[in-house]
């Protein structure tokens, strides 16, 4: 690209505001997904959506590629850089435009950080409900092109559930208007399709989302087992009798044993695993259910079973379930983390096998997650200084991954295709379907501009370099779910 | 009109969307304005492609053909002590799953946990070009590839054809009790709506009926809970609990619109709660209209006589976005915003305009 194309983009902004010196660009070379590296030619830092769109405008007139980006924290290269491209750093649109408490939504731009909804709802007892483990430093741009998640995505869905509507720029320059304030929708869902599309269809300006009332009451347990069989036995009995808890996690003992370390998180000893079970609603419910699952989990072959007495007890519970991957990756110099999803009723087969695999292939893999889905989230330690540390590590997780296909699960539950995971695309979708979803993705962004290289195999893959803790994870500012 | 072709699996549906120019699938036809499209456009019937082909009650998920009647499913949901907590309408009078779909049509359910966009997983369809593609997932979680299991939500089956949809289930609650909570006028009736919303209670739905002046609450959860939240929530408005009996004919009558002019126009409006006054107000304006008010305020539906002229409906609708499902209104009697994009996604999935477009 000529280094007049800058010089006209330049001009499209206020001064100051195109960054693309070497020194200042770095900061922007990769995403959570640290393997995956690239530089941009420049990174332009809009600040109202106008800017946003005359971007885009000059993107699409220019056919210069674009990567937006909210805070990096994508753990699948999503918002990795185009070499060739720019990348439009949303951050400062980062307004609440609207919070209506009697109709319970918010309008929002897309640098808004996700609990900063949540916090300007709490005065009027309401909550935005996806609440993935980065949520104090994810924007809510980021959340609708991923349709991330978090840890009660059972009972309450993903980010997509939650936006009721949007505007965006698309690829083309087109400016558009889905959906509404309205919880219902007249004529196909639009939004629907919008959410989760990984920044490929174009940029979200300006998102309406629905808030929820905060739960009264919490009945938070936490139980340990002897063996993952158990716990995995125990989450399938919970569901079986009807309770909908709001959440279902699961640790393992390489988990637990980083949790420990790392935020002196007090565990029954001797536990191979350990089930987080909670229950939420108005106190009546909760007393009501809470006997169903205490008399569940009594015959359940726990150890020992810990129920959270106060608001303090139930948050180093939490506390020692969001920081476990930090916790586990302070343990190795290097580690992958994967987002696969297996039939629930398949988790202790899939883990036994994580188990072996990891064995067999000399790496140690610690488990978190979310067993009222079957989201696994396998952590693979490695040493990216031995030879062949991350070559082994990749395979592994390939082969997790293929698992999970084939147990008719799926390559990604909340954290995107991306870079990372395109190249199994294939095993997910038949030729047919990948090119009906490209044809998809034309129809917003016909000269392929918007994040191009991301979700669709590609020939070419960056070169890997290296996998470590986000730079906030190791300031301890987020941690990984 | 063309016979109608009958396909029994997905890969017959296939072949019956390539063996004419133009199709459109039809169910049972409970909302009937959503097919009635040209003569020249043959019409596939989903009569024979049913059953439910995977239930798997401890994944919370069932897959099931495109024709399969709601009510069978719910039946072999609650044999598990399962639901779809959208409610779907329409179920004692034969609606298909996949004409659900394609309407986009949530019951009272919905103010909970959601609407049927929010419990749809996966879908098997067949584009404009013939090809049986499969997008989405069947297992509760799944970010792989675009969402459009959502977009034919409402889609009304003119971007392609459903062959076989898979869905995410809960558990369902003990027991339900059902208040019925008098109001004043649509002020107070709204108000209700937009209080009662914002509590501690979870209400399980809330619904209104603006002709007898009425809102209603129903909780779902263990009997003794219920009872005790049910007084509260008396203590605020006055009003009476309905007796079970009661209640099952009040919900069953509310899922079939059993207010609405039978052979009347039926049309219905996204609303927010703060519209809900005024659209009320319309309604009572206009000779014989009746109309209801669900999901906390969120929808609104309404009904003309048979024969009321076209201009009656437009002007009540006071610009909204609003679908006919019976008579013979237009198709979109409010308002519709259109952008490129929108033929842009119909040419990637029906190049050659083998279903009817949205504005046929
Ligand atoms: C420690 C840690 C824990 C995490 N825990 C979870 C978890 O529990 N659950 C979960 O789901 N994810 C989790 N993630 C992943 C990540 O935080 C989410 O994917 C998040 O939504 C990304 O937000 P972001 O603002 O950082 O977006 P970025 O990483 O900047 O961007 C992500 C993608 O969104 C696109 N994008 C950003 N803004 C816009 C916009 N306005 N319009 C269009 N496209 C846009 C980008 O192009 C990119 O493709 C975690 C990540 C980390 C590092």
């Amino acid at each position: 690209m000529s280094p007049d194309v800058l010089h006209r983009l330049a001009a499209v902004l206020p001064a100051g505001r195109l960054m693309s010196a070497p020194a200042q660009l770095a900061a922007y070379e990769s995403d959570g997904l640290t393997a995956f590296r690239a530089r941009p030619l420049a990174v332009a830092v809009p600040e109202t959506q106008e800017e946003v769109i005359a971007l885009v405008k000059f993107c699409s007139a220019a056919k210069l590629p674009f990567v937006a980006r909210g805070s990096g924290t994508s753990l699948s290269g999503g918002s990795m850089p185009i070499k060739d491209g720019i990348v439009i750093a949303l951050n400062r649109l980062n307004r609440i435009v609207r919070l209506d408490p009697a109709q319970r939504v918010a309008v929002v731009e897309p640098g808004v950080i996700n609990t900063a909804i949540s916090v300007a709802a709490a005065p009027h007892g309401l909550h935005f409900a996806p609440d993935p483990s980065s949520q104090t430093i994810c924007t809510i741009g980021g959340n609708v092109a991923f349709n991330s998640g978090g840890a009660h995505c059972l009972k309450y869905g993903m980010t997509s559930n939650h936006v009721l509507g949007l505007k965006a720029v698309l690829a083309t320059g087109e400016v558009v208007e889905f959906g509404s304030a309205s919880r219902e929708q007249v004529g196909p869902d639009w939004t629907g399709l919008f959410v989760g599309n990984e920044g490929l269809f174009g940029i979200a300006l300006e998102i309406t989302v629905q808030l929820l009332p905060r739960a009264e009451t919490f009945h938070t347990v936490l139980a340990g087992y002897r063996t993952l069989e158990l716990a995995g036995d125990a989450v399938s009995a919970v569901v079986a009798s009807g309770l909908l808890p709001g959440a279902l996690e699961i640790m393992d003992a390489l988990a637990l044993e980083a949790a420990v370390a790392a935020v002196h998180a007090d565990y029954p000893a001797g536990c191979e695993a350990v089930l987080i079970v909670e229950l939420e609603g108005p106190r009546e419910v909760v007393a009501a259910d809470r006997v169903r699952l205490d008399g569940i989990l009594a015959k359940s072959g726990a150890v020992e079973v810990r129920v959270a007495r106060d608001a303090a007890e139930r948050g180093a519970i939490w506390k020692g379930r969001k920081s476990a991957f930090s916790a586990v990756g302070r343990l190795s110099p290097d580690f992958i983390v994967q987002d696969g999803v297996v039939p629930r009723r398949r988790l202790g087969e899939a883990l036994r096998k994580i188990g072996e695999w990891s064995r067999e292939a000399g790496l140690r893999c610690a488990n978190v997650f979310h067993a009222g889905d079957g989201n696994l989230h396998p952590l693979i330690l490695y040493d990216g200084s031995a030879p062949d540390g991350l070559e082994r590590a990749e395979a592994l997780a390939g082969r997790i991954l293929k698992m999970c296909v084939e147990m008719g699960g799926s390559i990604t539950g909340e954290h995107g295709v991306g870079m990372e995971k395109r190249a199994f695309m294939p095993d997910m979708f038949s030729a047919e379907e990948l090119a009906c979803l490209k044809r998809v993705r034309a129809a917003f962004d016909p000269l392929g501009i918007a994040n191009p290289g991301k979700m669709f195999p590609a020939a070419e893959a960056p070169a890997l370099t290296q996998h470590g803790l986000h730079p906030l994870e190791k300031a301890g500012v987020i941690s990984r779910e | 009109m063309s016979a109608a072709l009958a396909p029994a699996s997905p890969a017959e549906l296939a072949e019956a969307v390539k063996s004419a120019p133009r199709v459109v699938v039809v169910g049972t036809g409970t909302k009937p304005r959503l097919a009635a499209v040209g003569d020249d456009v043959v019409r596939i019937s989903t009569a024979r492609l049913r059953g439910i082909v995977e239930y798997e009650p401890s994944e919370f998920t069932f897959t099931a053909l495109a024709g399969t009647p709601v009510r069978e499913i719910a039946a072999a949901l609650a044999e598990r002590g399962q639901y779809l907590p959208f409610d779907p309408p329409f179920a004692e009078v034969g609606a298909t799953l996949g004409g659900t779909v394609a309407a986009g049509l949530s019951g009272p359910g919905r103010f909970r946990f959601g609407g049927l966009r929010d419990f749809i997983l996966g879908v098997r369809f067949v584009d404009g070009e013939g090809r049986l593609l499969r997008l989405g997932g069947k297992v509760v979680k799944n970010a792989a590839g675009f969402d459009l299991p959502k977009f034919f939500v409402g889609g009304l089956g003119r971007f392609g054809a459903l062959a076989e949809i898979t869905f995410k289930v809960f558990p369902r609650p003990a027991v339900t009790r059902t208040l019925r909570l008098p109001a004043a006028d649509a002020a107070a009736m709204t108000k209700i709506m937009t209080n009662a919303a914002n509590t501690r209670w979870e209400l399980d739905a809330l619904e209104a009926a603006p002709d007898e002046g009425v809102a209603y609450a129903r909780l779902a959860g263990p009997a003794v809970a219920l009872d005790a939240l049910a007084s509260e929530i008396f203590a605020r408005w006055p009003g009476e609990a309905l007796v079970e009996a009661a209640a099952g004919k009040f919900w069953r009558d509310v899922g079939e619109l059993a207010w609405s002019h039978a052979e009347g126009t039926l049309v219905k409006v996204a609303l927010t709660p703060q519209q809900v006054p005024e659209f009320v107000a319309a309604a009572r304006q206009t000779a014989e209209a009746r109309s209801w008010i669900g999901a906390g305020g969120n929808v609104g539906y309404f009904s003309l006589p048979a024969g009321a002229p076209a201009t009656t409906l437009a002007k009540a609708m006071l610009g909204r976005n609003a679908v006919t499902l019976r008579g013979t209104a237009p198709l979109w009697p409010g308002t519709r915003t259109k952008f490129e994009v929108f033929r842009a996604v119909k040419a990637a999935l029906d190049p050659q305009g083998k279903f009817p477009g949205l504005d046929e």
